[in-house]
């Protein structure tokens, strides 16, 4: 861990964030110290354990594959910041 | 005396008999808020109107019939806004109610209000709304903690009986604590999760607030349960939770106290009230004993790379594309992207995300995200060895009292580490509650102190009854902040 070199404005990208180039510098230093204390894991030897994905040992929850009702598509589309014709209007993404 | 004030066990009677009804209760409920939200501001909105509809068709032989119940503003009520206290979700409303309002419903209660919290529940203070902050109604000019500030403190200002929270990494009992009220989060999987906002999927529970253990237990009777729109939920016989409630000792109770809960930099007043109450805990039978969780020093980094993590995940859907905010004038679809979440979330959130995006990003996925995930293991067996021998864990739930508003100022790390004694028990996918244990003096204000109790993965009978004894050996619960109502 000790060789990251956090790199705020490619991972700002990655995640879709657009920053100013004072954000970029001030969460450069905020993320970088909360880096600098995170090292303390390093000390712990995780050899020979395996990972906790997370808390309950449930695998493979199914349920029969019958319809059941969803949301209304009208209530759905109601909340779109653009809609029109029953579509959600985006950007043009194909030129 | 106005009815507000009334506990819960004494307003159903009070329906049950006839001598006031639901409405009567819902209209003292709202003049008391009406009073008092200019000076706490725990809520960000409410709709009599429908709440009104509700406590004039209510069943009081329900098992919260007429109840109104303060929602934090991350769980979907259908049709009311549901902004997560974020301008990426200004006058979003939520389509269809999360699985625990249903559950409310049926139980004869009535969601009532939605409830400030930190922006996406990321936070302690409640500072981080987008909206406002509230405050501490035992002294205004401080935070009522978080992230679920909203409902401890409106639950703690009598505005109203029993509140929803959200716990991620101690967001119901770290404000429960500062306001001195109960505050429960359930074990991993007690709870549906189906219509909370997502903050850290593997971590987060919805849990009760409310003035009391008994009180915190007839909501976790009603909201506990699977549900198959949760994965996680588990399918479990149901548990009456206020069964075992009532007694007056803790015989033959065994209950772990960590030395690593008492720590060095912990306010000394808080650490004095926590060992006075765990010597009442004693003087009731209980056995105290020493017990170590030698890796409780690593659980706030192995916590922040995890919740970043997942939150960096969850957080994606917020993108202005089906709801929420949407940046004006688009030039392309990327700028869309960057630019509503640019305007759309507050600092903290896009800090959490950058942190979390990076701890996943190639190259770095093995040394942060999968040791933190093996830490978790082992922060996990930490627990499972104590509760070997112990019933239930007893140690402060928070370093310090309330804090003033803007105090901590931007020293993010002291933040975090303010977390220590709670998120353990998120880790883990144990339950935990915080129980008011008593008061530091600041000039002339008294601010509470919370005492935690955590117990074993669905052990929550054991650990309502052990706190329930404790609570009525003492009067700290009933005590109520000193504000002034017309």
């Amino acid at each position: 861990m000790s060789d990251s070199v956090l790199d705020v404005e490619s991972v700002a990208r990655l995640a879709r964030i657009a920053l100013t180039p004072e954000e970029t510098r001030a969460f450069a230093d905020q993320i970088g110290r909360i880096l600098e204390h995170i090292e303390l894991l390093r000390r712990v030897d995780v050899s020979a354990v395996e990972p906790t994905a997370h808390a309950n040992p449930v695998f493979n929850v199914l349920r029969e594959d019958v319809p059941v009702e969803g949301l209304e598509r009208d209530s759905a589309l109601a909340l779109a910041p653009r809609q029109a014709h029953h579509l959600i209007m985006v950007p043009k993404v194909v030129e | 005396m106005s009815l507000a004030t009334l506990s819960l066990s004494e307003v159903q009677s009070g329906f049950r008999s006839g001598a006031f009804s639901p409405v009567e209760y819902l209209e003292a409920l709202e003049a008391r808020i009406a009073a008092l939200e200019p000076t706490v501001g725990a809520f960000l909105s409410r709709d009599l109107a429908p709440a009104r509809a509700a406590a004039q068709a209510a069943d009081v032989h329900l098992p919260l019939g007429g109840i109104p119940v303060g929602i934090k503003d991350a769980i979907s009520v259908r049709g009311e806004t549901c902004s997560c206290a974020s301008k990426v979700l200004a006058g979003y409303r939520a389509p269809y109610d999360a699985t625990v309002i249903a559950r409310l419903r049926a139980a004869g209660a009535i969601p009532f209000g939605r409830l400030n919290m930190d922006e996406l529940a990321m936070g302690s203070s409640t500072e981080n709304s987008a909206w406002h902050p509230t405050r501490n109604p035992w002294d205004v000019t401080r935070i009522p903690g978080g992230s679920s500030g909203g409902s401890a403190a409106s639950v703690a200002a009598r505005e109203i009986p029993v509140a929803l929270g959200s716990d991620t990494g101690g967001s119901i009992r770290q404000p429960a604590a500062l306001c001195g009220c109960v505050g429960v989060k359930p074990s991993y999987g007690r709870v549906s999760r189906y219509g909370l906002g997502a903050f850290a999927s593997s971590l987060d529970q919805i849990g009760p607030l409310a003035r009391s253990v008994r009180d915190c237990a007839a909501v976790l009777n009603v909201i506990a349960g699977h549900d198959p729109r949760d994965s996680t939920s588990l399918d479990l016989e149901p548990e009456d939770f206020l069964a075992g409630l009532g007694r007056d000792d803790l015989k033959g109770v065994r209950l772990g106290k960590p030395k690593e809960y008492f720590i060095d930099g912990m306010d000394a007043r808080v650490r004095n009230a926590v060992e006075a109450a765990i010597r009442r805990c004693e003087e009731l039978g209980a056995e105290i004993v020493e017990i170590s969780l030698p890796h409780t020093e690593y659980a706030v980094s192995t916590y922040y790379i995890l919740s970043t993590a997942e939150a960096s995940a969850n957080l994606a859907r917020l993108d202005g594309i089906r709801y929420g905010h949407r940046a004006q004038n688009p030039a392309n679809l990327l700028d869309l992207y960057e630019r509503t979440r640019a305007e759309g979330f507050g600092n903290e959130v896009k800090r959490r995300i950058i942190l979390g995006t990076h701890v996943l990003s190639s190259g770095y996925y093995d040394a942060y995200y999968l040791r933190a995930q093996k830490v978790r293991t082992l922060i996990r067996r930490d627990f499972e060895a104590a509760f070997a021998s112990v019933d239930a864990i007893v140690c402060p739930t928070s370093p310090e009292a309330a804090l003033r508003l803007g105090e901590r100022g931007q020293d993010l790390l002291k933040t975090y580490l303010a977390d220590i004694f709670t998120i353990a028990a998120n880790l883990a996918g144990i339950c935990g509650l915080s129980v008011p244990c008593g008061f530091i003096e600041e000039g002339s204000v008294r601010l509470p102190v919370g005492l935690q109790f955590l117990g074993r993965a669905l052990d929550e009978a054991k650990l309502l009854r052990i706190a329930d004894t404790y609570e009525r050996a003492e009067a700290w619960s009933s005590q109520a902040p000193p504000l002034e109502t017309p």
